[in-house]
């Protein structure tokens, strides 16, 4: 059987490494030599789940939703990443991040943000452990996503603006780069997703994996089988995705099913589907799968998710696409809205817009009635009010 | 014998500049090129924009959004030096990201480079152990030398790995920051240029990051074969156009 996880020289078949400018190098020889020797200490295990049960409140429940499932004549269970502490899967990995910034003996944290729910989540853990907290964010997304710049400031964080290229995620992650590279000692940078240089998609995945070892036990308890036929999750860098699958990557019986925001259409020139429009390329350090023209040049991606706008895609899903593992789907803005507000409708849930991407599959793939499919419900639709209230002009 | 070896085996400092192709016109590169040889410049960088320049503070920045803009690609780069070497002389090196020279293709772009006379290349994020395992044998049969950064917190083992790779020469990054972000040198970079010195490496070493006047060109050059000026010489034509490369070049050198 083929392996989807990293091996020891940090690829996914072809996919990840670490393409790095030489001032990261130590910084990131550093973390690849420490962190799994780190994660497998007793002592930042107990550490890491305790604070994930008291602090984040899991384990998240695995809910059956009936009447959604009544109308798609099939069983679906709602994996509710959304009722975490801050509101999304994001903390799973800012909490395992920042014990490990702690263990290595820093005391500056540095992140990026899309949407701002990252940010949030690592100023949250920095609160948590006192640490300093600097979050990098595009000068466009400062200004569209209000909240959480609030949110990320009373959380005692200081929100820098990414003012070069585009202005969005992928400037905001550069920016975090080149912090990174003018202060390689005493600052560990927190990733918010499965992409970056080998060990970070490893190390995320490895942090959000508690969300599929959860799935297991608790679709044994409900179902009486730890394999569902489907787990389904929504796909910007991939963190969530990576966490919902990784117990599962090597269950034959488990077909895996990504999610990708098309935008206004595939072919719409804006989109964000990078499993289709995106070619080999080195993004943020790793070699993956990223939208870019054919000079090289990376494109921006255009969804009306935030967390969804990201050019490339991790190395493990990159791996996961090329090897058919996982089924890729698309799709759009509209699909997404209207997915998000049947949720609300049949199961009293409002959810992330990113989730609501997933949940839309179900108007375009008909599962079989005794087909047990579980969804990552990764984040709560609060933070998108706005969008959602302009969209239905409600 | 690569005219990168040829220069360094001359008794003297050495001078090089990098500037982003295409900035601040698109038709601006070769003249850049022959102005500097013109005014006494050893080697030349021409930097190939990149759309996500992760090791470039903001000066560099800007002139590659900006030259990316004026229309500036790999393809046209090549276009607008396919004749430079019938009347330039002195190294030139192409500077740039992996990822445009990953999709133009590895063995494609070296090849292209032997074609017009670049003698070099220097790409930040494409890691030495990766060059090593899988494209050295690429870049030597286009006679194209690979030049690696070093930095302050490059550990000594890892500098000896790179000197063992490398067969040019090492690019002494003078601090751990992006490009232009500190001006001048203090004690710590005393003591690292004079710490690498004692190593005995078998490539020269030429300093970049950090320098932007005489005083910090002499300084560096204390220690090392030569320096590069990249951050300051963008500045410059971005204030004074193209017209004062010469003026420029002289304030460096001190050929008041």
């Amino acid at each position: 059987m083929k392996n989807y996880n990293v091996n020891e020289k940090g690829y996914y078949g072809e996919f990840g490494g670490a393409y790095i400018p030489e001032m990261l190098y130590p910084n990131v020889e550093e973390l690849r030599q420490n962190y799994l020797k780190v994660m497998a200490e007793p002592e930042f295990q107990k550490e890491f789940d305790q604070l994930l049960k008291d602090y984040v409140g899991r384990p998240s429940p695995l809910y059956f939703a009936k009447r959604l499932s009544e109308k798609y004549n099939t069983k679906i269970y709602l994996k509710r990443e959304d009722l975490n502490h801050t509101g999304a899967h994001k903390i799973n990995n800012t909490i395992g991040q920042i014990l490990m910034a702690k263990r290595l003996g820093k005391h500056r944290i540095i992140a990026e943000t899309g949407a701002g729910q990252h940010g949030v989540a690592t100023a949250t853990v920095c609160a948590l452990m006192g640490l300093e907290c600097i979050v990098y964010m595009g000068e466009i997304d400062i200004k569209r996503q209000a909240p959480n710049v609030a949110r990320m400031k009373m959380l005692g964080a200081t929100v820098v603006p990414a003012l070069s290229g585009s202005r969005t995620l992928k400037d905001a992650t550069n920016e975090a780069i080149r912090d990174w590279i003018n202060n390689p000692v005493d600052t560990h940078y927190i990733i918010g997703s499965a992409i970056g240089p080998h060990p970070y998609p490893d190390m995320v995945t490895k942090f959000q994996s508690v969300i599929s070892e959860e799935i297991k036990w608790q679709l044994k308890e409900q179902e009486g089988r730890e394999n569902p036929d489907y787990v389904v999750a929504c796909i910007g860098g991939g963190s969530n995705a990576a966490g919902t699958y990784y117990h599962f990557l090597h269950e034959t019986d488990v077909n895996i099913i990504a999610v990708e925001a098309a935008g206004l259409g595939v072919d719409s020139g804006e989109s964000a589907a990078t499993s289709v429009l995106g070619k080999e390329g080195i993004i943020h350090g790793c070699k993956t799968l990223l939208m870019q023209t054919n000079d090289g040049q990376i494109t921006e991606p255009y969804s009306i998710s935030a967390g969804l706008d990201y050019p490339g895609v991790g190395p493990m899903h990159a791996h996961l696409c090329k090897t058919g593992r996982a089924e890729f789907m698309a799709i759009t803005d509209d699909e997404a809205m209207k997915a998000g507000l049947k949720l609300c409708e049949l199961e009293g849930i409002i959810p992330a817009i990113e989730s609501s991407h997933a949940l839309a599959i179900f108007e375009q793939k008909s599962f079989k009635p005794d087909d047990v499919v579980v969804l990552s419900l990764s984040g709560r639709g609060d933070k998108d009010l706005e969008n959602y209230i302009d969209y239905f002009k409600i | 014998m690569n005219r990168i070896n040829q220069k360094l085996k001359e008794d003297k400092k050495l001078l090089s500049i990098y500037f982003t192709a295409g900035y601040p016109d698109i038709n601006d590169t070769a003249s850049i090129i022959k102005d500097l040889e013109k005014n006494g410049v050893d080697m030349i960088e021409i930097g190939l924009p990149f759309s996500d320049p992760l090791a470039d503070g903001p000066t560099i920045q800007a002139s590659s959004t900006q030259a990316l803009k004026n229309g500036m690609t790999t393809e046209v780069l090549f276009e607008q030096l396919k004749d430079i070497r019938q009347s330039v002389n002195i190294p030139l090196i192409i500077m740039g990201y992996f990822n445009p020279m990953f999709q133009y293709g590895v063995e494609a772009f070296c090849k292209k480079c032997q074609e017009i006379g670049i003698d070099g290349l220097i790409i930040p994020d494409l890691p030495v152990d990766v060059y090593h395992e899988k494209y050295q044998p690429i870049f030597e049969k286009y006679g194209l030398i690979n030049v690696f950064l070093i930095t302050p917190q490059t550990s000594n083992d890892r500098i000896r790995y790179i000197d063992s790779i490398s067969n040019g020469f090492i690019y002494m990054v003078s601090s751990a920051s992006t490009t232009g972000a500190k001006v001048g040198f203090g004690e710590e970079q005393t003591q690292y240029f004079e710490r690498i010195g004692s190593m005995n490496l078998n490539n020269p070493q030429i300093v970049g990051f950090g320098i932007s006047n005489n005083q910090t060109f002499t300084q560096a050059t204390t220690y090392a074969k030569g320096a590069i000026i990249g951050s300051a010489f963008v500045k410059h034509i971005t204030n004074e156009g193209i017209s004062k490369i010469g003026n420029f070049v002289s304030s460096i050198l001190n050929h008041e």
